[in-house]
């Protein structure tokens, strides 16, 4: 690719890392209109928390709100009852949804164009965390050019630099192939590990959620309750087949499983 | 450069083919050069009138290129509008598409008393057979954009205006282009429709025009070389905005196949 923009005398801090509030979700209740102007309900009595700085993972299957828990937080719906306590929060949906007119770099920083920073001053902010982030030389490659794995960087990186103190990540992997999607964890808990942030991640990967989570909830079938809750306090970097994490492994997948049956 | 020539050579080779098989059946068939005149004597025909073809040219020219912008500034601002206000959608919608039944020699005579016998009752016409391709087009092409990019994008806390400006317009951009090529591909013949069909000064003279007048007068090889000049225009301008497109939308370029 093309050589580096130019070099900054300035220092390109990205958005700080604002330590955030604690997430609170009590007795949260969600349901959708269906076409037919059925409701559906999709979270029932949902009651969760999050420490600030921490990683929270909710799996559950397919349909049982996950995404929806993200919309409420991201103040993106409204629930039918129940109370959100959030600081204010970005989404980062499933597809990557870069823009293809713009380059890596720009998409990275659209958030900084939002704020109302010129192009040249979102690039000079972004430029730094870019690199950082092992997206070295991808600055002007478009979308397009970009492999799943990198534009999901990308995405990522779009997130963060948004400075949100809480980030919502709806299977942010689960497009990938599964030696890039493992690939993807590393390079995301090693990311989180330098920029701390609150994160909720969705995920139905039980190994994605006890590989980066400090704690797990389970989710059952629609509507949406938690049926467990797991504190993971093992230390990390955690490997895929430490005999803690096949033990947790086990742990979350029979709760689902008893999930699925209840 | 070599590639471009490379490129042109089909083109350019069965035209050639084309002409040769006209040149032949015009020679050996024993019609009328009043009914088919040969590409020779078309230019003849061509080389003899230079200066008055040329005149004539130049003022069709200024129409299909005036019209056309007039066509696509309608056009782009009545897409906006609709997409951003389903009231609109609803109310001015069905008219736009009623608008393109309407035989333009019914309106003529009052565009005339409008706006007099010059230039701009033809640029309407054009306009109003032009902004549809670009207004349906460009309507899709805003719509385009995935459903889940609003909802990404407010909580990157972008206005409605920002949404607009950063997702839907780019978005819509090659949708636009290509009805732009399409209004293009339809505004030759507008400006013929335009010249022939509004009442028109005797000294305000186009392409179009001539044609009528040419071939009422039996100076047929002398239509045929004014319609020659508006094939070759109506084939550069859509080229020119082949080009254009490559400039204002990169992204959109699809990489070329290779042949061998």
């Amino acid at each position: 690719m093309a050589t580096e923009l130019q070099s900054h005398p300035e220092p390109a801090a990205p958005a700080p890392a604002a330590p955030g509030a604690d997430v609170r979700l009590a007795h949260l209740s969600f349901s959708y209109r269906t076409e037919r102007g059925e409701q559906l309900p999709a979270l029932c009595d949902l009651t969760l928390g999050v420490g600030a700085g921490q990683t929270l993972a909710v799996v559950g299957p397919s349909g049982c709100g996950k995404s929806t828990l993200l919309e409420l937080l991201c103040g993106l719906a409204t629930p039918a009852a129940g109370s959100i306590q959030a600081p204010p929060a970005v989404l980062m949906p499933q597809r990557d949804l870069l823009l293809p007119w713009l380059s890596a770099l720009d998409n990275a920083a659209l958030a900084l164009r939002i704020a109302g920073l010129s192009r040249a001053q979102a690039r000079r902010r972004a430029h730094d965390l870019f690199c950082e982030l092992g997206l070295q030389g991808f600055q002007r490659a478009r979308p397009r050019e970009l492999s799943g794995g990198m534009r999901q960087r990308v995405a990522f990186l779009r997130t963060l630099l948004s400075g949100k103190p809480l980030l919502c990540l709806d299977e942010p992997f689960g497009a990938l192939d599964a030696l890039t999607r493992g690939e993807m964890q590393e390079w995301l808990a090693a990311t989180l590990a330098r920029e701390p942030r609150t994160v909720v991640l969705v995920t139905h990967d039980v190994e994605e959620a006890i590989l980066l989570a400090d704690r797990v909830v389970v989710l059952s079938q629609r509507p949406g309750r938690v049926i467990a809750d797991l504190a993971l306090d093992a230390p990390r970097p955690r490997g895929r087949t430490d005999a803690v994490s096949v033990a947790l492994r086990e742990r979350v997948l029979g709760e689902l499983a008893q999930g699925m049956r209840r | 450069m070599r590639a471009s020539l490379r490129s042109a050579a089909p083109a350019v080779l069965l035209a050639a083919g084309l002409l040769g098989a006209w040149e032949l059946y015009a020679d050996t068939s024993g019609v009328e050069s009043v009914l088919l005149p040969a590409p020779h004597e078309v230019a003849s025909a061509m080389w003899s009138n230079r200066g008055l073809l040329a005149h004539n040219f130049a003022v069709t020219a200024q129409e299909v290129v005036l019209g056309l912008a007039l066509a696509l500034a309608a056009g782009l601002a009545l897409a906006v509008a609709i997409h951003l206000s389903p009231l609109l959608r609803r109310a001015v919608y069905p008219l736009a598409v009623g608008s393109q039944a309407v035989p333009i020699p019914v309106i003529g005579v009052l565009l005339v008393f409008w706006w007099g016998f010059g230039l701009l009752p033809k640029l309407v016409v054009i306009a109003l057979i032009c902004f549809f391709p670009v207004l349906v087009t460009t309507i899709d092409g805003l719509a385009s954009v995935d459903p889940e990019q609003p909802k990404l994008l407010r909580t990157l806390d972008a206005s409605r205006w920002q949404a607009f400006r950063f997702a839907e317009l780019p978005a819509a951009l090659p949708a636009a282009l290509s009805g732009a090529r399409i209004a293009l591909a339809v505004g030759v013949i507008g400006a013929f429709i335009a010249e022939t069909s509004t009442p028109t000064s005797a000294a305000y003279a186009g392409l179009g025009r001539e044609i009528v007048l040419d071939a009422g007068g039996f100076q047929t090889p002398r239509a045929y070389a004014a319609t020659v000049l508006l094939f070759v225009f109506a084939v550069a301008c859509f080229y020119s905005l082949g080009l254009a497109e490559r400039r204002l939308a990169p992204w959109n370029i699809r990489p070329r196949r290779e042949t061998p």
